[in-house]
């Protein structure tokens, strides 16, 4: 039972691992395909059917790149920098819940890998965590350049988060669960968390878009503009993974709106169709995935139609009307809790 | 002057609520992007697909020979000086014994360079030349790593036996009254 039990776990994981690596692989891809669709271009189409080993011709060249550490350059913080980036968007994916339960037999397989009881407390922790990769990269470049694009992007990061964290609060106060496999649970039964909370949506995902460091509040990396931000020292596969990992998070990020706002794997109508059991289960797997495509497509397509913010309109957004507007968003849900659990009469 | 009717009347005023939101403006112009997907695409895929071009088109030269299969180029050297971009060089030669087949008259040129990256394609070479020897055609000169590549001797720039190269569209009328006219020396074969 327990050997089972690790087994399986020990496959989810990997599975969750690969499916994430692969789809931060193609979004790369997507991304130079939506900017190019977009700009009425064809985008990348030499490389195999449609183009579709781009992807694998552009890690080959990061792979073959010279890899170079500047002389006064911390070495352990240098390698650290990126590692600490990488790890942090890959540790993210083992609280999403990917689909229902499989039934093989006498086991029940969840098909998430663990339904921690502080699943967003995770996350919101993990993603904190993240803002050290940039920091510790910047700084330990020994470089004028890094280290202000790193001050930049860890201000934008820390400022963001406070506005993303009383969005969240709003949305557990109301599902009275910090557990990302009981919000899906609830959803299921009721309507969509976004019918409740569009107020508290809205704010999640600007600051979600502040969070991955996508434009319009791409101002860390600024590429027609500075001269890199806190990566301008790294090269080759270190500057590989922190780009990489920039998409990791935006597949992380659209998985977490997808499952907080939009029911998860859920879908509407999900019990009249007349499939139990795996097939639902499958089925739910695909549609979840089909709404976090959407919203990746959706990252591509606010980047490439939204100019980029100046940094002091980014922090009077962040500071001025984030966190006011998520406070009182706070205060709604507040009142319209009481009204419902009969507080004020 | 109006150019377009679409000018706008720049106003210093005061932004409203709702524009000062700025949703609605975001939310319009994500529209006109998605819409920009169903828009044909203006790309050429080069390689495969190449743009028309003109029957007249002036692209890389061709020194012709003429019927019998005698070069016509007399190494006169009207075109090198005609050339505004100095690009063409030559070296002449006297005509021996029993070369009558290879070349059409008593001179000929030894070397004929053409350097095509400095050539700019102008035609004026084809105008000068009395003997109807040198023409553009409308073959694109290929792109190579080497500056040496780009200097085309004869043995680019003849036309081959067995691959005569068509030019009766950049023949002008004039051209070919005075190609035609037999009474003229250069057409008369010897």
């Amino acid at each position: 039972m327990l050997s089972t039990e690790i087994i399986y776990k020990i496959i989810l994981i990997l599975a969750v691992f690969t499916v994430t690596l692969v789809v931060a692989l193609y979004s790369t891809f997507a991304e130079r395909k939506v900017a190019a669709v977009l700009q009425d271009r064809y985008g990348p189409n030499r490389a195999g059917p449609l183009g579709m080993f781009q992807p694998f011709a552009d890690g080959v060249k990061m792979f073959t790149k010279e890899e170079f550490i500047p002389g006064n350059a911390d070495k352990q913080l240098f390698i650290l920098g990126p590692s600490i980036a990488m790890l942090t968007c890959l540790m993210t994916g083992a609280v999403i819940p990917w689909g229902g339960d499989l039934t093989i037999g006498d086991y029940i397989f969840k098909l998430q890998v663990t339904d921690i009881n502080i699943g967003i407390l995770y996350l919101l922790g993990v993603v904190s965590v993240g803002v050290y990769g940039i920091m510790i990269g910047g700084w330990a470049s020994n470089n004028k350049y890094s280290l202000l694009g790193a001050l930049r992007a860890s201000s934008q990061m820390i400022s963001y988060e406070i506005a993303m964290g009383l969005a969240l609060i709003a949305l557990v106060m109301m599902t009275g669960s910090l557990s990302l496999g009981e919000i899906v649970r609830q959803q299921d039964e009721g309507l969509a968390n976004i019918v409740y909370q569009p107020l508290g949506f809205l704010i999640f995902l600007v600051c979600a878009f502040a969070e991955t460091n996508r434009a319009p509040f791409d101002l860390p990396e600024t590429e027609s503009e500075l001269v890199g931000g806190y990566h301008t020292e790294f090269s080759s596969m270190k500057l590989g993974f922190y780009l990489f990992s920039e998409y990791i998070n935006m597949f992380i990020s659209s998985a977490l709106i997808a499952t907080l706002y939009f029911g998860g794997y859920n879908f509407p109508f999900q019990h009249s169709l007349g499939i139990e059991g795996n097939a639902l289960s499958i089925v739910q797997t695909v549609v979840f995935f089909g709404k976090i495509f959407f919203f990746i497509f959706f990252y591509m397509w606010v980047r490439w139609t939204i100019p980029r913010f100046r940094y002091d309109q980014l922090m009077k957004l962040g500071w001025k009307t984030l966190i006011p507007l998520a406070i009182l968003n706070l205060f709604i849900t507040g009142i319209v809790i009481g009204f419902k659990n009969g507080f004020f009469n | 002057m109006q150019l377009t009717n679409r000018s706008k009347q720049v106003a210093d005023t005061k932004m409203t609520w709702m524009e000062r939101i700025y949703l609605p403006g975001i939310i319009k112009g994500m529209i006109i992007t998605f819409s920009h997907i169903f828009k044909k695409k203006p790309t050429i895929q080069y390689p495969e697909v190449q743009r028309p071009i003109a029957p007249v088109y002036r692209g890389q030269h061709v020194l012709k020979r003429d019927d019998a299969g005698a070069e016509r180029c007399t190494a006169c050297g009207l075109c090198a000086v005609a050339c505004p971009a100095e690009a063409i060089t030559m070296v002449a030669e006297e005509r021996k014994q029993g070369e009558e087949k290879l070349y059409r008259e008593e001179k000929f040129a030894a070397t004929y360079e053409i350097n095509m990256l400095r050539c700019i394609f102008c035609g004026l070479c084809e105008e000068a030349c009395p003997k109807e020897a040198i023409f553009l055609t409308d073959r694109i000169v290929p792109t190579t790593y080497l500056r040496e590549d780009y200097i085309y001797g004869k043995d680019r720039l003849v036309e081959k036996m067995d691959h005569r190269v068509d030019v009766s569209k950049r023949q002008t009328n004039n051209l070919a009254d005075f190609k035609n006219n037999s009474s003229k020396a250069h057409n008369k074969t010897i």
